[in-house]
């Protein structure tokens, strides 16, 4: 508490008057954005200020190649761009390969509805990132690197801009760094927004100058990658991890998290939750304790429905894992994944069927359409859950879809289709009585899908205000002034006007 | 830079800005200028900081700057005021008339504007 304030003498506890005293942030834990809203980041001797390029100085001038990559392995640190593959792996990988040219890539084409995780690091603390590729390209042999930015972050680009700028007038980024002897450098390539080119092979493709369209692995591309040379491929948060592990060591990081997952996670909070924003947490919290302690629980008293978790790659978690600790391993064992951050919270008015079909809108737009499965498949499948929201279905179609969702993901050529019908599976695994509820009862349980849905005026309640009436847009509503009136429905459009306006509560949604 | 000496004198020259030393009468106010920020309107708030900042003569000791994102979207836009040897104090949902009452009141007379602050919102 504040020891300016002193307004406790009342014998209520003082509200905070710091950020840093609200339940919103006291069980945070900032390792990736420890200097996010605290520095200046177009300011380079700010970020210096805080022990800024230290690790970079530190590896250069006094450990092998090796050890760097030996300290990365030991420390568990996991890509946080969705794969969690170990970072330190993948990095030993290039490392073996001998090539008279190897490359960084930072993946920044952060493209999850919802997500915001890699922006706000690469706008609060972009120096983190750059030193972070130097001292990977140090550690694998490689003298350049490149980020892969979304046109649509300009603040983002603008600030990566300034700081490379400042980074090579220091001699930080350039030749000779720190007299070792040291070369790299670093470009920015803008991506303009297709989701396809977050996946790794789609994102070399582009920088390439190609359409952005995967290919097939192997070659992986620590082997083959970027204009065909061994290439690590890390996340921004990854990335703004490595300078803190390099220099407070291995058993610091790897004494955060669980067994398998180590060190914090940076989630964006976002849906029916009271405090929408960026957080960041030691892996293994539960949701729970994401949810209702930092999130502030949902707003409106509604009940908790499903997090949607990893994007359109990623799947619900229903109530009861409330309480499974998050990490890697155990959102994948309950039909969702870890993604890259985004954090979705749905509520009671979620209809799980329509989470569903808004997904498979979105991979249907940006299906590259190299591979059938995906191209086509995810078509398909979109078709089928219209089918369902609009209540045309049948239970042998709810059937049809699951076995289309197993093809499509056994035979796409990338992540995207690969993992596209995973809102699907984890919806209908824990939410089937939904599915059903649209296709046999014809009724959509949140109230959601539009087709399922009539309001009706209640006679008894109605005092004949013509409110509703004025209110409705389309004529749909007649009757005589103090007496109960009602909806035409042959002209309703559903938009909910009427029961927005009614004061007595007479309209109800069915 | 040719050595580690030269990031180190950086370091130094740098030390007790970002982070205030106890004992100073330093003051850094900080406005959330992610994208986030600029968008709920904490550009016009900077403005109006340094410029009453200024107006106020105080330039010497209080430092006002932008910083990345705070966390708390839906509180932007967020200003944090850190004095030297002081809890920092949060303020949300600034506008340019809030930001001079806060530079008058707080950083001028030394009480900070409690209705301002992040309080149990």
């Amino acid at each position: 508490m504040n020891p300016n304030v002193n307004e406790a003498a009342n014998g209520k506890t003082a509200a905070p008057t710091s950020l840093n005293d609200t339940a919103f942030y006291k069980s945070q834990l900032r390792v990736a954005l420890r200097n996010c809203g605290i520095i200046n980041p177009e300011n380079i001797d700010e970020y210096i200020a805080v022990d800024g390029y230290q690790a970079l100085g530190k590896v250069l001038t006094e450990m092998k190649p090796q050890e760097v990559i030996d300290v990365m392995k030991k420390s568990g640190l996991r890509g946080r761009g969705g794969g969690g593959f170990p970072t330190g792996m993948k990095w030993e990988f290039a490392a073996k390969n001998v090539s008279e040219q190897k490359y960084i890539v930072c993946n920044a084409d952060e493209g999850d509805p919802g997500a915001f995780m890699d922006r706000s690091v690469l706008e609060g603390d972009p120096h983190a990132v750059l030193e972070a590729m130097a001292i990977a390209g140090y550690a694998i042999g490689a003298n350049h690197g490149y980020i892969y930015v979304r046109a649509e972050y300009p603040v983002a680009v603008k600030r990566l801009e300034i700081a490379i700028g400042q980074a090579r007038k220091y001699g930080l980024l350039g030749k000779d760094i720190f007299g070792t002897g040291f070369e790299f450098d670093i470009d920015i390539r803008l991506g303009a927004g297709a989701f396809v080119c977050g996946e790794e092979m789609a994102l070399l493709t582009s920088i390439e100058g190609n359409r952005g369209e995967p290919r097939p692995k192997p070659p992986f591309p620590a082997n083959k990658g970027l204009f065909g040379y061994p290439t690590i491929i890390n996340n921004v948060e990854t990335l703004a991890n490595i300078p803190q592990i390099i220099l407070k060591g291995a058993d610091w990081f790897a004494s955060m998290g669980t067994e398998k997952s180590k060190g914090t996670k940076v989630f964006a909070l976002g849906g029916k939750i009271t405090n929408t924003g960026l957080v960041e947490i030691p892996l293994g919290t539960t949701l729970r304790d994401i949810i209702y302690n930092i999130g502030g629980g949902i707003p409106g008293g509604k009940k908790f429905k499903a997090a949607q978790t990893g994007g359109p790659s990623g799947g619900c978690i229903p109530a009861q894992h409330l309480d499974t600790p998050i990490d890697y391993d155990n959102l994948t064992a309950i039909g969702s994944m870890m993604g890259s951050g985004g954090l979705i919270v749905m509520d009671e008015d979620n209809c799980m069927v329509d989470v569903a079909r808004f997904f498979l809108e979105f991979t249907v737009d940006e299906s590259c359409g190299k591979c059938t499965p995906c191209r086509i498949g995810t078509r398909r499948l979109l078709e089928m859950l219209e089918k369902i929201t609009a209540g045309e279905a049948t239970l042998e179609d709810i059937d049809k879809m699951e076995e289309l969702c197993y093809h499509i993901k056994s035979n796409s050529l990338c992540a995207l289709g690969q993992t596209a019908p995973n809102p699907v599976l984890s919806t209908l695994k824990y939410f089937r009585d939904e599915y059903e509820a649209h296709v046999v009862e014809k009724r959509c349980p949140a109230g959601v899908c539009k087709n399922l849905l009539s309001y009706e005026i209640q006679a008894d309640k109605c005092k004949g205000c013509t409110a509703c009436a004025r209110a409705c847009p389309v004529g749909a509503i007649s009757g005589e002034v103090k007496s109960p009136h009602k909806i035409d429905k042959s002209k309703c459009i559903k938009c909910g006007a009427c029961m927005a306006t009614c004061k007595f509560g007479a309209i109800i949604k069915k | 830079m040719k050595s580690l000496a030269e990031l180190t004198k950086i370091r130094e020259k740098m030390d007790g800005k970002v982070i205030l030393h106890e004992g100073t009468n330093d003051i850094r106010i900080v406005v959330g200028m992610a994208t986030c920020g600029i968008a709920a309107g904490a550009r016009p708030v900077l403005d109006a900081i340094v410029e009453e900042v200024k107006k106020a003569g105080l330039s010497d000791k209080v430092t006002v700057t932008q910083t990345g994102c705070i966390g708390i979207c839906r509180l932007e836009p967020l200003v944090e005021v850190h004095e030297s040897g002081k809890a920092k104090i949060t303020y949300i949902k600034m506008t340019p008339d809030k930001a001079k009452r806060i530079v008058e009141e707080h950083i001028k007379g030394g009480k900070p504007v409690i209705e301002y602050t992040i309080g149990d919102n």
